[in-house]
């Protein structure tokens, strides 16, 4: 009997019924306690409405077959006093490691300090419980770690009333601590021995009621704040193994080019620092060009630029953002008949970085007969079980890695780094330490695909009847292992038919929050992997910013047209009693309506998504003396002057953390809808720097001014179960109400994004070959 | 070849390398201080954001033979003894608003914040919003209004 706890008192009555955990003691030198969600029923909004959405989405997806092998996920209770995970996830700074330790801490009746939560190697039993994406991770997680959690907790408290000789029910837990009313007292350090098990069994998991999570539900800093502020947090470049120097890549003018020869490898062979210089090929997994390991960064940078290639040109070498854009419309589905007054209009968007700060990289040092791999994966399995047939060596000779990310955005369901490294460490027969140059991340790395989204809104009077969307994009990739987790559980998918992959994903996160009659939204793609024309990852929230923006646009275009407030329009037509509690709580918030200035304006956007709903109201200055300011090599235009946010996640694990994630979401929410794109010429990208590419920079983030902050985040009182997801829940509604409060502020309605896209270009450009600029030497110059 | 010596941290330190080799690489492949992080080699991103006799720079932007003998050297690992204390209050305020995300681009924020503050405070002014407008460290993490709020709190603390 461990019936310790009574059920989780947050769950639903009819949860409580149904839920039932099942959960193992692993036979194992200490305690070590996993979950088995197998059978845990899913408990899901049931809401009748049209939208597949409401019955199924892309976070039941991901949870369900994350939850095929919860119960190889263990929470170790160390003879120290700690606990330990290993969290089969990336972190990238979206900040899971602090929210899975409270939820631990919490579970175990132990303090914060004393979970150790480290990233696990790539494992590949687990199967899709690896995968770091869709902010998935907590929704996925929460139960796995709590069942396991729980069940240790239950084995700890059983040995020790066998040890104090007292019944169960009158021991007290308190901060890892075990004590009997006559206050004798067992450490879980000094159980986590005789709590082992000596075979593994299955055994019913009592989860703590919610009245004694003290953690969960608090703000609390990041468990590596600490390390970050001092320089100590170690990233991939930061690991010293040995021999591994550093490596960059030449890399060809045009994308997906390939290297054809070498025509002075001698000549950069001879230059200062350099061991080696290898052709690498262009592959699926591998973008290739010719490497070179030297001594120092600096002296590949160096010989880089000293390399005479023979390049051959990438597919898209003729191709430019206007035969993207044709390509587009063509491939447009065609709407459903108008049976009323329709209000239509499509919105180009163009392509945009997916990168974050921390260039692609990976450390890898390839053997005859095994290779070990260090790199931010978010799908490591799919990465050891890949590069091991390229490599020639079995999966268990492999070892995957999984290092602290410099950010991901998405960016890191690509192992593009890892697969390159080892392909170079193999051809050079040395360890090598690969960094991409930032020019060639913007270049010749994954972005945000381009894509058309037409909305037609057709009403009798002030009732809509039917709702059209007709999202058309450059293919999004997704070959790195979701595509597998698609394959398996959706069944229908035709292996090799990448559309079908792109389908589901669309069709399990667009949606339509209105009442607006029904509601038909389609996605088509062109250029198709592999052998796209592009570079394509799932960029933060994939296709939601520019679905939502789409259709928002439409929503302050139909109240226009119907002479009503977009506020109150929002209001009267919201289908969701979450989403009107947001949208309500936004404009309070942000006193919607309140007098503006000419040229400046409020505009409003909402989002559903990841379990949860969002509301944003953002405030735009447009007036010329803000437009018109100089930054030196910077971008300036429009500045957005007020956030308000207001999110609703079901229940959140760590409010403080949930803010950073709305606040960075947002800052990505500007800059796509006004600043930051890459221009497609002739086959290549132009921008080669953070100063071509206007990422959201200071000089344009809402300012602090008193009383008010640049940035409000409101986070609604827990009202679910389970928490939703939240790493890419600040971008579509906060770029949806910065494009509304453009169009008010400037009494236009823009079509492309971002706004200055077409405007003449900010900067020169970089030339492509050499590929990579040569850093400047005046530095001191700029000294303040 | 030739040798390099500055004062890293408050310790002389010496290296052999080449002339033009940017500081940066200096200091991550030579001396193995990874705190200033390499986001662009181009003097725009800011990651790498260190302090040149107090002054914030960007050491992959100068050729290690510009750092004379003397030239006090400070990366974010050396910040905290620059006032003696076991974190720097900036450091602290940063903590305070939990500003780090992934925490790559942090090192270089903090030690431009620093050398912001007290450039403006040389002007007898305290700092204000224009002031942190001229920042130019990206985070693409996003996190620039938790860092406003740090720089604020730090400065009061300096």
């Amino acid at each position: 009997m461990l019936d310790v706890e009574v059920g989780d008192a947050r769950a639903t009555p009819h949860r409580i019924s149904r839920r039932r955990f099942i959960g193992y003691l692993i036979a194992a030198p200490t305690l070590v306690a996993a979950a088995d969600l197998r059978a845990a029923p899913a408990a899901r909004a049931s809401v009748a409405t049209v939208q597949p959405v409401d019955f199924f989405d892309l976070t039941d997806l991901l949870t369900d077959s994350a939850n095929l092998t919860a119960a190889l996920i263990s929470v170790t209770i160390n003879p120290d006093g700690t606990a330990s995970f290993a969290l089969p996830r990336a972190e990238v700074g979206q900040g899971i490691t602090t929210a899975v330790a409270m939820v631990i801490a919490d579970e175990l009746g132990m303090p914060l300090d004393k979970i150790d939560i480290t990233l696990s190697d790539a494992r590949p039993e687990l199967e899709f419980n690896q995968l770091t994406g869709g902010s998935n991770s907590i929704h996925a997680l929460y139960d796995q770690v709590r069942v396991a959690a729980a069940i240790a907790r239950g084995q700890l408290a059983r040995t020790a009333a066998q040890q104090l000789e007292t019944p169960l029910p009158k021991l007290t837990l308190k901060d890892g601590v075990i004590t009997a009313p006559d206050g004798t007292a067992l450490t879980y350090g000094a159980l986590a021995t005789a709590a082992a098990a000596s075979r593994t069994r299955p055994v019913l998991a009592q989860l703590r009621p919610a009245s004694q999570q003290t953690l969960v539900g608090t703000p609390q800093p990041r468990i590596d704040a600490m390390d970050i502020v001092t320089g100590a947090k170690t990233f991939t470049m930061d690991l010293e193994v040995a021999g591994a120097l550093p490596t960059m890549v030449c890399r060809p003018p045009t994308i997906n080019g390939a290297a054809l020869a070498i025509l002075n490898a001698a000549q950069v062979m001879a230059m200062d620092g350099v061991t080696d210089v290898a052709l690498i090929p262009h592959t699926q997994f591998v973008p290739g060009g010719v490497a070179v390991r030297a001594a120092t960064f600096g002296q590949c940078i160096d010989a880089i630029r000293a390399l005479d290639v023979t390049w051959a040109p990438g597919a898209a070498a003729a191709q430019s953002d206007a035969d993207v854009l044709q390509d587009l419309i063509d491939a447009e589905l065609p709407m459903t008949p108008a049976l009323g007054q329709a209000l239509d209009q499509r919105f180009t968007f163009y392509f945009r970085p997916g990168d974050p700060l921390e260039t692609n990289c990976a450390v890898a040092d390839v053997r005859s007969d095994s290779a070990e791999i260090w790199s931010s994966l978010k799908s490591p399995v799919y990465f050891q079980e890949t590069v091991a047939g390229i490599l020639g060596l079995p999966v268990s000779a492999v070892t995957a890695h999984v290092t602290q990310g410099g950010g991901s955005f998405g960016r890191h369901l690509f192992a593009d780094a890892a697969f390159e490294a080892a392909a170079i460490s193999k051809a050079m027969g040395k360890p090598v330490k690969l960094m991409w140059h930032r020019t060639d991340n913007f270049r010749q790395g994954r972005v945000h695909p381009m894509c058309t989204s037409r909305v037609r809104v057709t009403h009798v009077g002030d009732e809509v009847l039917a709702f059209d969307q007709r999202h058309t994009s450059v293919a999004t990739d997704f070959t790195h292992g979701l595509g597998e987790i698609l394959s398996a559980t959706l069944g229908d998918v035709p292996e090799g038919d990448f559309l079908g992959y792109s389908q589901s994903v669309f069709t399990l996160t667009a949606n339509v929050p209105y009442n607006f009659g029904a509601a038909t939204q389609l996605l088509n793609e062109v250029y198709h992997p592999p052998g796209s024309l592009f570079n394509t990852s799932s960029v933060r929230n994939i296709y939601s910013p520019e679905v939502t923006v789409a259709k928002e646009l439409m929503v302050d275009q139909l109240a226009k047209a119907l002479g009503q407030d977009p506020y109150q329009l929002r209001r009267s037509s919201v289908r969701d009693a979450r989403m009107l509690a947001v949208l309500d709580a936004a404009a309070k918030a942000a006193n919607w309506g309140k007098p503006m200035a000419p040229l400046t304006a409020q505009g409003i956007g909402v989002h559903r998504e990841y379990k949860g709903y969002a509301a944003c109201v953002a405030e735009i200055d447009c007036t010329p003396q803000t437009v018109n300011r100089v930054v030196q090599d910077g971008y300036t235009g429009p500045r957005v002057t007020r956030v308000t946010y207001a999110v609703d996640v079901g229940l959140p694990i760590n409010p403080l953390g949930l803010e950073a994630q709305m606040i960075g979401g947002i800052m990505d929410g500007i800059a796509q809808a006004l600043t930051y794109s890459l221009h497609l010429r002739d086959g290549a990208f132009l921008e080669g720097s953070w100063d071509n590419a206007y990422y959201t920079r200071e000089w344009n983030c809402p300012p602090n001014t008193p009383p008010a902050k640049g940035i409000q985040v409101i986070i609604m009182p827990p009202n679910q179960s389970e928490p939703g997801g939240a790493g890419e829940f600040g971008v579509a509604a906060s770029m949806a109400a910065v494009a509304n409060a453009y169009a008010r502020a400037t009494q236009t309605l823009p079509t492309s994004f971002p706004i200055n896209h077409n405007k003449p270009l900010g900067f020169t450009p970089l030339p492509t070959v050499p590929p990579i600029p040569q850093s400047p030497t005046d530095g001191l110059q700029e000294a303040f | 070849m030739a040798t390099h010596t500055f004062v890293l941290n408050g310790k002389s330190v010496s290296v052999e390398c080449a002339d033009d080799l940017r500081l940066l690489w200096v200091l991550r492949d030579l001396l193995g201080v990874h705190g200033p992080k390499y986001g662009c080699g181009l003097d725009v991103c800011k990651a790498c954001t260190c302090h040149i006799n107090g002054k914030a720079f960007n050491p992959c932007s100068v050729p290690v033979s510009d750092i004379q003998a003397s030239d006090q050297i400070t990366t974010i690992e050396g910040l905290p003894a620059s006032v003696g204390e076991p974190l720097h209050p900036m450091q602290q305020a940063w903590l305070k608003y939990d500003v780090a995300q992934c925490g790559y681009c942090q090192p270089g924020q903090i030690m431009a914040a620093v050398a912001l503050v007290t450039e403006v405070r040389a002007t007898g002014r305290q700092i204000t919003d224009a002031d942190i407008d001229a920042l130019r460290n990206i985070c693409r993490c996003g996190t620039y209004a938790r860092i406003r709020e740090a720089i604020v709190e730090g400065a009061a603390n300096m």
